[in-house]
């Protein structure tokens, strides 16, 4: 309690959520809807991503995927044939309801069955195999046109469960409705990491090997973690496809599955918070750079290329100056400000070579 | 006791009995049980081409198509391994090198043979393709080491540093593709005249392209070349010896830095000498950065990381996968399922990480 660096988050912490609360009142329509919920929506989806790096150890390029998955679910079940209806996907005209249900237990067993596949694997082996679903997906979904075809599926927003009601028109009330997920997620992860069972995540993360001698199912917890992880980005997904209104298998192409692993770094893989700050941060970069004076920068100087060479430039600053993202940028500068360490643990992103593999 | 020993053979024998039905199935299909598809309907018997008894000549073709695809896996893959193997970079931006490659060649060639868009194949000499080739090799070979020396020399062993910026490198390349190289379209370099017919393969019974032959031809003597590197030079030696022991190898004296260089400029090179070579049998177009990186990742993972063997393995497995579930997957109606050959390049992966994750020919470190 006496930890000043602590006591300041929990002001900014309790700030944030306040300011988030009434960000209707204080921001105009367009920053509510395309900045604020958006930057929620990411951010639940790259706190399942730190979820699994920060605890777990397993950075996963999934999360994308499985994101997609639930909103292919979704628009596959709840979208209706006939007149004035849509043609895409298999518009199987379902309770949305029962849609929604279906499509967050339908992603979380997928996140069961791929993560058991990778479970045996760490480190940089893991990221190589999550990138290979999240690809394949891309593919899949892309190809089998009785799912979806490269088009996507269009105007899923507008069957919703009655408890979420319209918010086509009403987009004040998804805002509070992706608030009010993000929050649960938070809550969600901060007491997981507190129960034995994320205890003993944390320690196959740091100890694989003893933890195996000393009888924990290693395999086991990876596989669990994935699935859970695979329940947040479920619900990241299901948000995205009410905000978009559709989804399209370039939700999850490669270029997506980079976006949200920037997110997550730009914020730091070691903190949850992150996510949301990660989050923020390149949503508005990506909204405001598109036109600005440093992509006219790039013209006058004949380099060439869009705001995607700021992003990748950014990006690569960042990994270089702070691996940990820009939560690495504040625990290091209290740790400069007290004179010690402000870490919290060892950085994800440096772990030397041989030690996890 | 015996019962232990019973149930250890059961679990080291389940595996091998589940992929064994499974590739017999496979096998039985392609040979005798698929039938040619008729015009309206079918069942789970009917193919685009029917059984090999039924098609020989489509079952030869497809088998051929495999094989010199793989040839292009192998030259691409390769250098993915060879940087991973030796060096433990996962080199993120190898799609990138091969897409730039491809787009580097076009306009070589397109400044060689002075044409504008599209080259009549009989316009192209042996050199006019060739010397695209090598300077597209070459200069993205110059790209990598820049990328290896700025980039990743100072934090080795930071695996997850490394990747990341070898993505943000590829958002980079891949925006700036976009920008300098034909404004992004797709662009195709054009084979030399001579490769630009059939020829008969009086075994097989077939007319095939002589362009696929040369590229399986080109695949084994990347295969061939590396192994003679690998195996018969200093050079190669000291990256064996890499691979197995990184910090023995230093202690004897032996400079890594300059083989750590070498190595990464060798394998950006097969990656843009891989791109020459698919945008000459195809073209090459702005997002197969992403394709080309799952080809790679999937040849390795399936292969075992940093082997040679395991890369050729790898992508041979993942050419005939490929290949064949593209044609002789069940068709109802009208081309309903051979769509779905993406699912099968996933059991693959799935049946290799279920069963052996370390890879075919991989060891864990």
């Amino acid at each position: 309690m006496g930890d000043p660096k602590a006591a300041t988050e929990r002001i900014i912490g309790v700030g944030a959520l306040v300011i988030a609360v009434v960000a209707p009142l204080i921001f105009n329509a367009y920053w509510v809807d395309v900045i604020l919920t958006q930057a929620l929506i990411f951010g639940i989806a790259a706190a399942s991503m730190i979820f699994l790096a920060a605890y777990g150890g397993m950075i996963s390029l999934a999360q994308t995927m499985l994101m997609g998955s639930a909103g292919f679910m979704i628009g596959n079940m709840v979208t209706k044939n006939g007149a004035g209806g849509e043609t895409k996907g298999l518009t199987l005209g379902w309770n949305p309801t029962l849609a929604l249900v279906i499509a967050l237990l339908g992603t979380t067993l997928l996140g069961i069955l791929l993560g058991a596949l990778a479970a045996r694997s760490t480190g940089i082996y893991y990221l190589m195999i999550t990138l290979t679903y999240s690809v394949v997906g891309f593919y899949f979904v892309g190809q089998v046109t009785v799912v979806s075809g490269f088009s996507g599926i269009a105007n899923i927003n507008s069957y919703t469960p009655p408890f979420i009601g319209d918010i086509v028109e009403n987009r004040n009330r998804l805002y509070y409705i992706a608030l009010g997920v993000a929050l649960a997620v938070y809550a969600a992860i901060r007491f997981i990491i507190r129960t034995p069972f994320g205890l003993s995540l944390q320690g196959l993360r740091d100890e694989p090997l003893r933890m195996s001698s000393l009888g924990y199912a290693v395999p086991l917890h990876r596989t669990l973690a994935f699935g859970l992880s695979a329940f947040m980005a479920a619900l990241a997904g299901v948000l995205l496809v009410w905000w978009q209104g559709q989804v399209a298998p370039g939700d999850i192409g490669l270029q997506a599955t980079l976006d949200l692993l920037i997110i997550a770094v730009i914020g730091g893989l070691t903190r949850i918070e992150g996510a949301w700050v990660g989050a923020l941060a390149f949503i508005v970069i990506g909204n405001y750079i598109r036109d600005s004076w440093l992509t006219d920068l790039l013209d006058t100087t004949h380099i060439g290329g869009s705001f995607q060479t700021i992003i990748g430039l950014t990006f690569l600053v960042i990994v270089i100056i702070s691996p940990d993202g820009l939560m690495g940028v504040w625990d290091r500068l209290w740790g400069l400000k007290s004179g010690r360490d402000g870490g919290e643990g060892p950085s994800v992103t440096a772990v030397p070579a041989g030690e996890k593999v | 006791m015996t019962a232990r020993l019973a149930h250890m053979d059961l679990r080291r024998l389940a595996p091998r009995v589940v992929v064994g039905l499974l590739v017999g199935f496979a096998l039985l299909y392609i040979l005798v049980l698929a039938n040619p598809s008729p015009d309206i309907g079918g069942n789970w018997r009917t193919t685009t081409f029917g059984s090999a008894v039924d098609d020989w000549q489509s079952f030869t073709r497809t088998l051929l198509n495999a094989l010199t695809f793989a040839g292009l896996l192998f030259i691409v893959a390769s250098g993915f391994s060879l940087i991973f193997g030796f060096m433990r970079v996962v080199n993120m931006a190898h799609g990138s090198f091969y897409l730039l490659g491809g787009y580097v060649a076009y306009e070589v060639q397109q400044k060689m043979t002075g044409a504008g868009y599209t080259i009549a194949g009989i316009e192209v000499n042996t050199w006019e393709w060739v010397l695209p080739a090598l300077i597209a090799a070459a200069s993205i070979g110059i790209v990598g080491l820049v990328v290896q020396q700025v980039f990743l020399r100072w934090n080795q062993g930071q695996e997850l540093r490394q990747a990341l910026m070898t993505i943000a490198i590829s958002v980079i390349i891949a925006d700036q593709i976009l920008a300098h190289f034909n404004e992004g379209l797709a662009s195709s370099v054009t084979w030399p005249g001579w490769t630009n017919r059939l020829v008969a393969l009086p075994l097989l019974g077939i007319q095939y392209s002589l362009a696929r032959l040369i590229i399986l031809f080109l695949g084994l003597a990347v295969g061939f070349g590396l192994w003679i590197w690998l195996y018969r030079t200093r050079t190669g030696m000291v990256i064996r010896a890499g691979v197995d022991d990184r910090q023995m190898t230093s202690a004897l004296g032996v400079n890594l830095q300059l083989t750590f260089a070498i190595a990464f400029v060798v394998g950006s090179s097969l990656a843009a000498f891989g791109g020459v070579v698919g945008a000459s049998q195809g073209a090459v177009a702005p997002g197969q950065d992403g394709q080309w990186l799952l080809n790679s990742l999937v040849v390795v993972i399936i292969g075992g990381l940093g082997s040679l063997l395991g890369a050729a393995a790898g992508s041979l497995l993942y050419g005939l996968v490929f290949s064949f579930a593209a044609v002789y997957l069940p068709t109802i109606g009208s081309n309903c399922c051979t769509q779905y050959s993406i699912v099968f390049t996933f059991v693959l992966l799935a049946l290799v990480l279920a069963f052996r994750p370390q890879g075919l020919f991989g060891r864990f470190s």
